[in-house]
């Protein structure tokens, strides 16, 4: 197809998707309407079983499914990159030499790194208090290990992360939140049913029922996760070399 | 202006549909493709927004004192990009064997799959 | 008995992480068998729901059962077709992972369950989606379904149309998956629910269907059309189906592309069909001319096709029109043959594609030229891959006929023709390649075209190439084969599907699905026509070879993104028009 033919296509596809969107946000209720029903069974659901964060509980308890869906992707998509990304035949591996880093940057990276660590930390633990909770702790706390990367060179990184451990962790976070779930149908009750735990007293660490143990679950995973997608692309990046020696 | 925040998120989506269509570069189109799932979000942040309410977070508010947003779009968003991102990264690795195997990454240059 | 439904997406989830868990000890056979265990488990517990299912299992996951009629959880829908389609997938995922046991290619170093985790995790995205009631988890299942197919169509990285075809497919059905998200955000904006019937019904107190319901409808189909590659939304599926490993071929083909109908089905049903949402004249016209344009692009392309995979691929597509234009007759009796059509080709489709893979392993080649007269010594491949054309063009007893029979009977008038005629010219083209290919009849075929995809210098899926083709290859589609002829045989089975599928969806209309005389002979006329075309292909090449006139269209699939994207852009405006006038006068 020539650029004019698929320009003209697009153009005809665009302007009639455009007419149509437009059309329904005339039909949408108002900006900052008053009408949620969903979210305000959602809010009183929350409150009923002492989880502060409403959405963590929406996450973590009321559309706990979404969430394992939600994990399942993030566990496939870092099995797919492990897949795609692998070491082909005509390839080889070969060691990446430590670089010059500037001081200050070495520095910086050194001391924030813990900082970030804890904080990442800190974001998984408070998931059912605070805004936050396992996916965005996780992140934080993955790339905080990274900063070895800037701070040093990718050879401290590589003796810090090893991969073989946060695969075996990432398999094992996402088999405990289904083993989390499971335990419900045992129990008799339903599968990811927030029944067995005692609710505890609100607005603490230990409230919301299962709602920790799944965030908890899903912190280790998400890191995890994280971990391996970088050390794939980065091994693309640093490691991986055409066999006649171009990288 | 109560529709404005509908109409910002039509408008990224077609911008990621036109920038994913003229692509040069199929880097840039899996950028383009992150472009159209952000209207994703900013529509449903926009559909739970509550005039003068706060985030549904209760650990420094007292239930009840105030009105809150909608928490379950917010939920659904959370979800959302945790799913953009991984297939965005699912995605950009097919890239990189493309440009191994193919030796470009502009898919007018791709000739392999046609008629 | 409900509390076992959301076991058919926890089992295989589990079974993914604890073989990846293990991977790393574990040997090859050992990660593949226990693969092979947990898809036949989950298989076993669909089969076994799914003959409880009357009266239809309703699940909340997590116990949120509904007070006052309304719940903050998810709910979980075990009927008939839920049921049966996670049954199908599930069977489908064990017969290919038995197809590839211990021969596929071996998986990247220290990863051996990296490929049966895939499988599992498409496993339990396609049953997640199958029994889903509530439409964002149908997205999300629906992308978990997605992510594994990506990676699995790219699973041979070194090959350079493996990861362009991988890359095509994840762009434009990511983009289809996006639209959706915006209808279901309209939907949500509209009514505050997101339980599929909740949704219908917050629809129906709003009144008549105006332009947000027009909009959402359009979105969330695009999103399920491009699954179920639609024209004008089916560019990627050649692209992917010709690259993808065999055994993903198979459910990809088989399964994954159906589920696009199985959600328009489900989704119309539960959320649109009701006073508020699309009139169902709107959604006939719409399914209809898409449907028809599907079977008609979908055969022509497939009669064309050299690259065997590909053709199958696009007889894929035109079967898909049929469905759709089955589907959106909103005739009970259709919905049971289509449903019993939909069972018997994913038998077929499976077990040609695991052919042309055993071509594939034993000769490095899916050239229809090429491999001209070389597949003689294969002489049980040859008898199945025959058997499964004529099963494509609608022979009697398999289960694709009695489907397409019951189909047409309840359509009647012209869209029985294009029934006939798309079967009869895909099943014909699979005929021509196994005259060709296995019986090296007529001249070699020596033309080419400047803007096709041959099939040679493909590298064989397995380490090396095959010898002697391993017994498992060899009865997986044997087996597939005798499953799709068992819908049609069985007596009774009909009757069953029939009566799960009329309790799900068409509020308790009782059809009865049987054979009648009319049926097979139409069976038979469309047989015998995809014979004749095969023949005549066969003796007199030029007759039916390539035309100016169909050039254009063959460029239309040019393997690039941008073309593809453009093209899904107006398929959205298209389904809007169609889907319009209803509610201008309404």
């Amino acid at each position: 197809m020539t650029r004019r033919l698929r320009m003209i296509v697009l153009a005809l596809g665009g302007a009639g998707l455009a007419a149509l969107f437009v059309a329904a946000c005339f039909g949408m209720p108002g900006f900052g309407g008053d009408r949620h029903p969903y979210g305000d069974r959602a809010v009183h659901a929350s409150l009923a079983r002492r989880t502060a964060n409403t959405i963590s509980s929406v996450n973590f308890d009321q559309r706990a499914f979404d969430t394992l869906g939600e994990m399942s992707i993030l566990f496939t998509s870092v099995l797919g990159t492990v897949v795609l990304l692998r070491q082909t035949r005509d390839e080889k591996r070969g060691r990446p030499q430590p670089q010059e880093v500037a001081l200050p940057v070495r520095r910086y990276a050194l001391v924030v790194l813990p900082v970030a660590l804890v904080s990442g930390l800190y974001v998984i633990a408070h998931g059912q208090l605070s805004p936050g909770g396992g996916f965005q702790g996780g992140v934080v706390a993955a790339t905080a290990l990274h900063l070895l990367y800037l701070g040093a060179d990718y050879r401290a990184l590589e003796r810090i992360r090893p991969i073989g451990v946060f695969e075996v962790g990432d398999a094992l976070s996402a088999s405990a939140y289904l083993v989390t779930g499971l335990a419900g149908v045992l129990a008799g009750t339903a599968f990811l049913a927030n029944t067995l735990l005692p609710y505890g007293t609100f607005n603490t660490l230990s409230s919301g029922g299962t709602v920790p143990l799944l965030n908890a679950a899903i912190g280790m995973e998400v890191a995890c996760a994280i971990v391996i997608l970088l050390a794939r692309f980065l091994d693309q990046a640093v490691e991986i070399e055409e066999d006649n020696g171009k990288r | 202006m109560t529709v404005l925040p509908y109409l910002v998120a039509v408008w990224i989506f077609l911008t990621g549909c036109y920038g994913l269509a003229t692509s040069r570069n199929l880097i840039h189109a899996v950028g383009c493709l992150a472009v159209c799932q952000s209207a994703t979000y900013v529509l449903l942040l926009a559909v739970g927004y509550r005039a003068g309410a706060t985030a549904p977070v209760y650990s420094d508010i007292k239930p009840g004192s105030r009105p809150v947003v909608d928490p379950v779009v917010q939920a659904l968003t959370l979800t959302d990009i945790v799913v953009g991102a991984t297939v965005t990264a699912l995605l950009l690795s097919l890239v990189m064997q493309i440009s191994k195997r193919h030796g470009t990454v502009d898919p007018d240059e791709l000739r392999e799959l046609r008629g | 008995m409900n509390h076992l439904l959301p076991l058919l997406v926890a089992a295989p989830l589990l079974g993914a992480g604890l073989l990846i868990a293990c991977g790393r000890r574990l040997p090859r056979v050992a990660a593949e068998s226990f693969g092979c265990a947990v898809s036949a488990g989950t298989a076993a517990l669909a089969i076994w729901l799914c003959l409880n299912s009357s009266p239809p299992l309703t699940e909340w996951v997590g116990a949120w059962t509904p007070r006052n009629g309304t719940s903050v959880g998810i709910v979980l829908v075990g009927d008939g077709p839920g049921l049966g389609m996670s049954a199908l997938a599930s069977l489908l995922t064990l017969a290919s992972l038995a197809y590839s046991w211990h021969y596929f290619d071996e998986p990247p170093r220290r990863h051996a369950g990296s490929y049966p985790a895939l499988m599992l995790l498409f496993q339990g995205g396609m049953c997640g989606f199958a029994i889903t009631g509530d439409l964002f988890n149908a997205f999300v299942f629906f992308e978990l379904m997605s992510a594994a197919a990506y990676a699995l169509t790219g699973y041979r990285v070194e090959e350079a149309k493996a990861v362009q075809g991988a890359l095509a497919f994840g762009v434009i059905n990511s983009l289809g998956a996006y639209a959706m998200l915006m209808g279901i955000a309209l939907l949500y904006a509209r009514t505050g629910e997101l339980a599929l019937t909740h949704i219908g019904r917050g629809l129906d107190t709003h009144g008549g269907p105006d332009a947000l319901t027009l909009a959402a409808f359009v979105l969330v189909l695009t999103g399920l059309l491009v699954k179920a590659a639609a024209v004008p939304f089916h560019f990627w599926l050649p692209d992917a189906h010709a690259v993808a490993p065999t055994p993903v071929c198979m459910l990809l083909s088989g399964v994954m592309v159906e589920f696009g109908v199985y959600g328009v089905w489900r989704v119309y049903g539960t959320v649109f069909s009701g006073p508020g949402g699309i009139p169902a004249a709107d959604l006939e016209r719409a399914l209809t001319v898409l449907g028809i344009l599907t079977g008609a692009v979908g055969a022509l392309m497939c009669w064309y096709q050299r690259h065997v995979k590909r053709l199958l691929a696009c007889s894929t597509i035109a079967h898909v029109g049929l469905f759709l234009v089955g589907v959106g007759s909103l005739l009970p009796e259709a919905d049971d043959g289509v449903a019993l059509y939909l069972l018997g080709h994913a038998g077929v489709k499976a077990a040609l594609f695991a052919c042309t893979g055993l071509l594939l392993d034993r000769f490095g080649s899916v050239d229809e030229h090429a491999l001209h007269g070389r597949g003689r010594p294969l002489r049980g491949v040859a008898v199945m891959f025959v058997l499964g054309g004529l099963a494509l063009a609608g022979m009697p007893p398999f289960g694709i006929s009695l489907g397409k029979a019951v189909t047409e009977e309840a359509l009647g008038g012209p869209l029985t023709v294009v029934y006939v005629l798309v079967s009869a010219v895909t099943g014909g083209a699979v005929l021509r390649v196994a005259a060709r290919v296995f019986y090296g009849l007529g001249p070699q075929p020596r033309v080419g075209s400047a803007c096709e995809t041959t099939g040679a210098g493909e590298e064989p899926e397995t380490r090396h190439r095959l010898s002697r083709i391993p017994d498992t290859m060899r009865a997986v589609p044997a087996l597939l084969l005798a499953g799709s002829l068992a819908v049609g045989v069985v007596p009774g089975f009909a009757r069953i599907v029939a009566r799960s599928v009329n309790e799900a969806g068409s509020g308790g209309a009782l059809t009865s699905a049987h054979w009648t005389a009319a049926g097979v002979l139409l069976g038979l006329v469309s047989t015998a026509l995809a014979l004749a075309l095969a023949a005549l292909a066969v003796t007199r090449p030029e007759l039916l070879g390539a035309r100016p006139w169909t050039l254009p269209l063959r460029r239309l699939q040019s393997g690039h993104i941008g073309d593809y994207v453009a093209w899904v852009l107006l398929g959205t405006t298209l389904l809007g028009a169609l889907a319009l006038p209803g509610i201008l006068t309404g």
